[in-house]
C-alpha cells in the first residue's frame, strides 16, 4: 500500500467510528435512553448485521471504525455462534458466541479483578 | 414577602446555583466530543491491529483483532484504576462508552466501587452491574442467530 492509501484508511476509520458515536449520543440526546440501552441497542444492531451478511462487507471498508465500538462485539458472537451452530450443530450455537468473544471478556474479567487489588477507588 | 414570592425566588437561585455546578455541555460540544473521542478510539485500534500484523506476520487475521481488542480492554482498565478514563467518560459521552474501552470501563469501574463491600459480594457481584445486560443480550441473541442460520443454510459442506 501507498503512503496516501494508509493515510485515507484511518481516515475513514476515524469518521466511521466518530460517526457511530456521534449517532449514539445523537439518541441519548433526543430519546433520553439511557447508556445500557443503547449499548444493548448496538449490540443487537451488530448481531443482526454479522446475521445478514453485511457486517464482513462493512469490516472490509471500514476496519477498527466498526469492529471497535460494541456492535463489532455483537457481531463477533453472532459470528461464533453462526459457525459452530454450522459445524458442530444444534448444542454448537448456545457455545459459538462466548467460545469466539472468550478472550476479550477473559482479560476483562482478570484485569478489572486485579485492579481492584491493586487501586482504590477514586473520590466522585 | 409572601410565601409564594419566597419560594419563586429560591427556586430561582436553585437553578441559577444548579447551572453554574454541573458542567456546561451544549449538546453540539457533546456530539463533536463524542465524535473526536469514539473516532480516536477505533483509530487506536486499527494502529494496534497493523502493528501486531507487522511484529507477528503468522498470526490469523482473527488472533490479531483478538489481542488487538485484548490491548484496548486492558489499557481502558488501567486507566480506570489510575483515574483517568472519568475524565474522558464525563466528556466523551456515547464516544467513552460505546466503544469496547467502555464495556471495559464499565466492568473495572463497577468492580472497583464496591471494593467495600468485599472481593466477593462487592466486586465479584457488581462487576457485571452495568455490562450484565451485554453478556446477556449478546449469548441470546447471538444464539438465535446461530439456529436460524443453522436451520435456513444448515451445516457446512452437508
Amino acid at each position: 500500500m501507498m503512503w496516501w492509501e494508509y493515510l485515507l484508511n484511518y481516515l475513514i476509520v476515524f469518521a466511521a467510528g466518530g460517526l457511530i458515536c456521534t449517532i449514539a449520543q445523537i439518541l441519548i440526546i433526543k430519546t433520553k435512553l439511557t447508556p445500557a440501552r443503547i449499548l444493548v441497542l448496538f449490540l443487537i444492531g451488530g448481531i443482526v448485521l454479522q446475521a445478514v451478511g453485511v457486517f464482513d462487507f462493512l469490516y472490509k471498508y471500514l476496519g477498527a471504525g466498526i469492529s471497535v465500538p460494541i456492535i463489532g462485539f455483537g457481531a463477533s458472537l453472532a459470528k461464533g455462534a453462526i459457525y459452530l451452530a454450522r459445524t458442530v450443530g444444534f448444542v454448537g450455537a448456545f457455545a459459538g458466541g462466548l467460545v469466539r468473544t472468550a478472550y476479550g471478556v477473559g482479560v476483562a474479567v482478570v484485569a478489572s479483578y486485579l485492579v481492584t487489588l491493586f487501586f482504590a477507588p477514586k473520590s466522585k | 414577602m409572601s410565601d409564594n414570592a419566597y419560594v419563586k425566588t429560591r427556586n430561582e437561585r436553585y437553578e441559577k446555583y444548579v447551572k453554574a455546578v454541573s458542567p456546561s455541555t451544549s449538546p453540539l460540544r457533546s456530539l463533536f466530543n463524542s465524535f473526536w473521542i469514539g473516532g480516536l478510539t477505533c483509530f487506536i485500534g486499527e494502529g494496534l491491529g497493523d502493528l501486531y500484523a507487522l511484529i507477528f506476520p503468522e498470526l490469523s487475521v482473527d488472533m490479531i483483532s483478538n489481542i488487538t481488542s485484548m490491548t484496548l480492554i486492558s489499557l481502558a482498565i488501567l486507566l480506570t484504576g489510575l483515574g483517568f478514563y472519568d475524565v474522558i467518560g464525563r466528556r466523551g459521552g456515547a464516544g467513552s462508552f460505546l466503544p469496547i474501552t467502555g464495556f471495559a470501563n464499565a466492568m473495572s469501574s463497577a468492580a472497583m466501587e464496591f471494593k467495600s463491600e468485599g472481593i466477593i459480594f462487592g466486586t465479584s457481584v457488581k462487576m457485571f452491574s452495568i455490562v450484565g445486560p451485554v453478556i446477556v443480550n449478546g449469548v441470546v441473541w447471538s444464539t438465535v442467530a446461530g439456529l436460524l442460520h443453522l436451520i435456513i443454510f444448515g451445516r457446512f459442506g452437508a
